[in-house]
């Protein structure tokens, strides 16, 4: 089988909403990112997975235009990102919206008015419009009743739904999930996942989810792309990947490293790489130097 | 980049202590002006709003609530300046001189100056403080992603309202120094120095003591916000980071001031303003 690119060659004929071409980014001398690609299809949901640490979290960044990357290109809307000056990086901007991981509430403001501010400062609605459309996305993800409420005073949970309005304050095409199941209950999750789905077919928008939650992935999933170490190892279908999930391991190294992260398996190449090669020859060389 | 084994510590040490100095130099100065270049823009702009709230509220945490302490801190520097300075002056019974170098010293350079240090605490540290957990909690950068400049919404109000607060607070540390300078001298000095004290003062002032103090002022208000946001946006590592960067905003604010304060003696001094 050829490498997987990620790139898909437009079957369909309608261009990637997102395009990442060759994108690296190093810090200090490891590369974080290395030469990865994706293409995200309007109106899916991508959910990128991938262990602690291998770079799923810096790709989200490199997107939203927070972390410069040191090579490749990201296209937003057909626009290469590294070609845009401030202003023009700030009209992308305002065309999507992302969910942080604990949801990144600006904590002197109320919860309508964290959800207010997009609107009063990128529209030029009135105060009553306004009142009016925050309520109207707090009920979207079940939070009208919290508008008065200081982040201070809302569960973890209710942080990240009353982030998600926020994030679809301006009715974007594109929304970011920075790992929305983080520190939540199961049930707190499905229902998140719930909305993430809800949203997507409500709004249309495509969704771009970076989780290592399995379970929650497989729910809400289109298509998926696994990173490791930087590596993009596979970017397939929904699918595609349950068959590996469900399959045999097949003795090629990256099928069973990826099945062994989808089945969240103790043994596996993830395991054998991790384990230390000279544990023996460590252990008796202190000894002799003793 | 490992060094040549020849290459002696010392002169790596310094050189990278250099280095650094002049990239936080060169960070800072960055920040000013961006700063400058949104506040331009915010009043003159009609499309970029000014956030006058924002401003307010900076202005009431950066000020009003360090009156208090900013009134108190000033009546003892003119209760400690007047016994200090009475002994030497009855010696060449010129004790009656007190009120004018209270007048002199207070206004041009330590209420500023005092306030400046008060200030460094109350606004510089809590600045820092709260943009550094802010950058932790990923505020900022949600700033960032919602097509919000950090430096517009976030250092802008602050360094103004830290600028205005530090030039009305030194008009009330140099009436403080004034009011606890003859409150020494009625109490302790007897009245050669309490009579006619505050028509000594006014008689020894000129308006440039008072205006080039507001002026250092508004120097130290602007270098300790910035240093404050500077700091406090560059923070990284969670609490302990928050911690290091309140710490070294006091600590660098205080050289600052005390620098652009001999910088302004000096040249007020040469051009005998």
């Amino acid at each position: 089988m050829n490498a997987p690119t990620g790139l898909d060659r437009p079957s369909s004929g309608r261009r990637p909403l997102i395009r990442v071409a060759d994108l690296v980014k190093r810090y200090q001398d490891r590369n974080v990112l290395d030469r990865v690609n994706l293409a995200v299809q309007p109106g899916e949901t991508m959910v990128i997975i991938g262990g602690s640490g291998c770079g799923k979290s810096t790709l989200l960044r490199c997107l939203i235009g927070t972390v410069q990357p040191d090579g490749g290109q990201i296209e937003l809307f057909g626009r290469n990102l590294a070609d845009l000056d401030e202003a023009q990086l700030d009209a992308v901007r305002k065309r999507f919206g992302i969910l942080f991981q604990s949801g990144a509430l600006f904590n002197s403001m109320t919860v309508g008015e964290n959800v207010a501010l997009p609107l009063r400062e990128h529209t030029d609605l009135d105060e009553d419009t306004i009142q009016i459309m925050v309520r109207i996305k707090l009920e979207l993800v079940g939070l009208r009743h919290a508008v008065e409420l200081m982040p201070a005073e809302i569960s973890g949970g209710m942080k990240k739904r009353a982030g998600l309005a926020r994030a679809i304050a301006l009715d974007p095409e594109i929304l970011f999930y920075d790992e929305p199941s983080a520190g939540l209950d199961p049930v707190t999750l499905a229902e998140i996942d719930q909305l993430i789905v809800g949203l997507s077919r409500k709004l249309g928008v495509t969704s771009v989810v970076v989780t290592h939650e399995m379970d929650s992935a497989f729910r809400i999933a289109d298509r998926m792309a696994m990173l490791d170490k930087g590596v993009m190892l596979k970017v397939g279908s929904l699918q595609e990947f349950k068959d590996i999930r469900d399959g045999w391991p097949t003795g090629d190294e990256t099928n069973d490293l990826i099945r062994q992260f989808l089945r969240g398996e103790d043994e596996g190449p993830i395991t054998r790489r991790r384990q230390s090669t000279d544990y023996e020859e460590d252990i008796l060389g202190t000894a002799e130097r003793y | 980049m490992t060094p040549s084994p020849d290459q002696p510590g010392l002169i790596r040490a310094v050189g990278a202590r250099t280095l650094g100095a002049l990239g936080y130099a060169g960070g800072m100065a960055l920040l000013l002006g961006s700063t400058l270049r949104w506040a331009f823009r915010g009043i003159f702009s009609p499309r970029v709003r000014f956030g006058g709230r924002a401003l307010a509220g900076q202005m009431v945490r950066v000020g009003v609530r360090s009156v208090g302490v900013v009134i108190l801190v000033q009546l003892f520097i003119g209760v400690i300046l007047a016994l200090q300075l009475a002994p030497t002056l009855e010696d060449y019974g010129q004790v009656d001189k007190v009120a004018n170098i209270i007048g002199t010293g207070g206004f041009r350079i330590l209420g500023p100056i005092i306030t400046a240090v008060v200030l460094s605490g109350f606004a510089g540290a809590s600045i820092a403080a709260e943009l550094g957990s802010m950058v932790v909690a990923e505020e900022v950068e949600a700033l960032e992603a919602i097509a919000l400049n950090p430096i517009r919404f976030l250092v802008v109000p602050r360094v103004l309202a830290t600028l205005v607060m530090m030039v009305l607070l030194s008009v009330v540390a140099d009436l403080m120094i004034a009011a606890g300078g003859y409150l020494a001298s009625r109490v302790a000095l007897g009245p050669q120095a309490y009579v006619g004290y505050f028509k000594h003062m006014q008689e020894q002032l000129r308006y440039r003591d008072f205006t080039t103090g507001l002026i250092q002022a508004a120097v130290f208000g602007l270098l300790i916000s910035v240093i404050a946001c500077h700091e406090g946006l560059r923070v990284r590592g969670g609490a302990e980071g928050v911690g290091r960067a309140t710490t070294m905003t006091v600590v660098y604010s205080i050289v600052a001031i005390v620098l652009a304060a001999c910088v302004f003696t000096v040249i007020f001094y040469v051009f005998e303003i």
